[in-house]
């Protein structure tokens, strides 16, 4: 026992990055284990590891956490990633999950029939273009501060940063017409967590590919 | 201006109707402005007031709260709604999601197309009475207490109470299954503030009918 946490999820992207993401950015290693065959996640059903049956999970703090999103409050909330009061959490709160709902698109892109991929990835152009970065080019604009919130780094920022790379490995012109979002890019690549979490050998995952997609057929097929 | 919360949603229950039952359990009184026709809907979003477009939109202390997660925590950590510690949060947080999704499946069985409602419904009732509703009997046995976490009222047991009656609605049967759950949702049906929001006359919103998917299909769509 390492005292770490844990993460189980495939070997990919999927819902568990944003939590690597965030656990990077908070400065905090965490060790993995990979759902390879349908055996091993029928084996952590039987176990009872998994409350709803699913993942991610993440063993932390001795407790067997489920569901992304109450996984990803605890951790901003014991990194101090959530704001100094309750007003600077809900718009932390308000941000992260307009993100997520683009994020959510991107994430059910490579499970879209061929003949559907152009008019997903469009949608995800215009989502993201017209209904997304609008916003937090303007929120920069405004107050002129180097991170969302608070004057202060928080889960907003490491979630955009996050949705910006993503979007532009599908759309690599996509922040053409957000000066704000371009300068935020390369201050959030600065932040020394997130540096290392963006290079080689780090816990970040690549692109999901065929052969992810097959896994997680394969996986949690009924 | 009452200083009351303002919320802004159709008339239905949708995604605003947890909501309604935050704030009716906390005893928040709160005004609504329904969304009739998508005039309403295009002028809320001309107006700014929508930050990605979208409803549901509550008006409290001053913002324009949208997206229902950050609407609901900002509700339940203002009411003691939340437990009284990170762990008790995480708790809360990780059923709250789980119903949360059980209530995504009620949410999209509306607009199902006719053909492919039956096979809908029984997915839907398969995982209430095998994912969700087994994980809320267990906690509550385990425990012998009287509310999910913390030995008082959170957000978990009103959104549970709200779960639980919605398939009531619908298969009242699988209740059967589940007797600390009949009488949690018996105990917590008397607590005043939430006892008044099951009174008739109450802004607790019935199921929604043909006619109220027409009009979301008009207004969103």
């Amino acid at each position: 026992m390492s005292g770490k946490p844990r993460l189980t999820y495939l070997n990919g992207r999927g819902r568990m990055e944003s939590i690597r993401w965030l656990l990077a950015a908070a400065g905090v290693e965490f060790d993995e284990v990979y759902l390879e065959t349908k055996e091993q996640y029928d084996k952590l059903i039987k176990d009872g590891f998994l409350l709803f049956q699913q993942v991610p999970l993440v063993e932390i703090d001795g407790m067997k956490m489920v569901q992304t999103r109450a996984i990803m409050s605890y951790i901003a909330g014991k990194y101090n990633l959530h704001g100094k009061d309750l007003k600077e959490r809900a718009l932390i709160d308000m941000y992260v999950e307009g993100i997520s709902d683009l994020m959510q698109m991107i994430l059910m892109f490579p499970f879209s029939p061929p003949d559907a991929k152009e008019k997903n990835l469009e949608s995800i152009k215009e989502r993201a273009t017209n209904r997304y970065f609008p916003v937090f080019e303007k929120v920069l604009k405004q107050h002129g501060q180097d991170f969302l919130v608070g004057n202060k780094f928080s889960w907003a920022d490491v979630q955009l940063m996050e949705a910006i790379l993503a979007v532009e490995e599908k759309l690599p012109t996509v922040l053409s017409g957000f000066p704000q979002l371009q300068v935020f890019k390369t201050k959030m690549s600065n932040v020394p967590t997130i540096k290392k979490f963006l290079q080689p050998g780090s816990p970040r995952k690549p692109p999901p590919d065929a052969h992810y997609v097959e896994t997680v057929l394969k996986v949690f097929k009924k | 201006m009452s200083g009351k919360p303002r919320l802004h949603y159709f008339n239905g229950r949708g995604r605003m109707e947890p909501i309604r039952w935050l704030l009716a359990a906390a005893g928040v009184e709160f005004e609504e402005s329904f969304l009739e026709k998508k005039e309403d809907l295009t002028k809320l979003q001309k107006d700014g007031s929508l930050l990605f477009q979208q409803v549901p939109m509550v008006e409290i202390d001053g913002m324009k709260l949208v997206q229902t997660r950050a609407i609901a925590n900002y509700i339940s950590t203002k009411y003691n709604l939340y437990g009284k510690d990170l762990k008790e949060r995480v708790l809360i947080d990780m059923y709250v999601e789980g119903m949360f999704d059980l209530n995504e499946l009620f949410l999209m069985y509306i607009v199902q197309p006719a053909d492919k409602k039956e096979e809908y419904f029984a997915n839907m009732m398969n995982k209430a009475e095998n994912r969700y509703f087994p994980v809320f009997e267990k906690v509550l046995k385990d425990h012998g207490k009287d509310f999910l976490v913390g030995n008082q009222l959170s957000r978990a047991d009103v959104q549970l109470l709200e779960i639980i009656l919605m398939v009531e609605e619908w298969k009242p049967e699988i209740f059967a299954k589940f007797p600390l759950l009949q009488s949690f949702r018996a105990r917590l049906s008397n607590i005043p503030a939430i006892k008044k929001f099951l009174q008739p006359g109450s802004q607790r919103k019935p199921p929604s009918d043909d006619d109220v998917v027409d009009k979301v299909m008009k207004i969103f769509y």
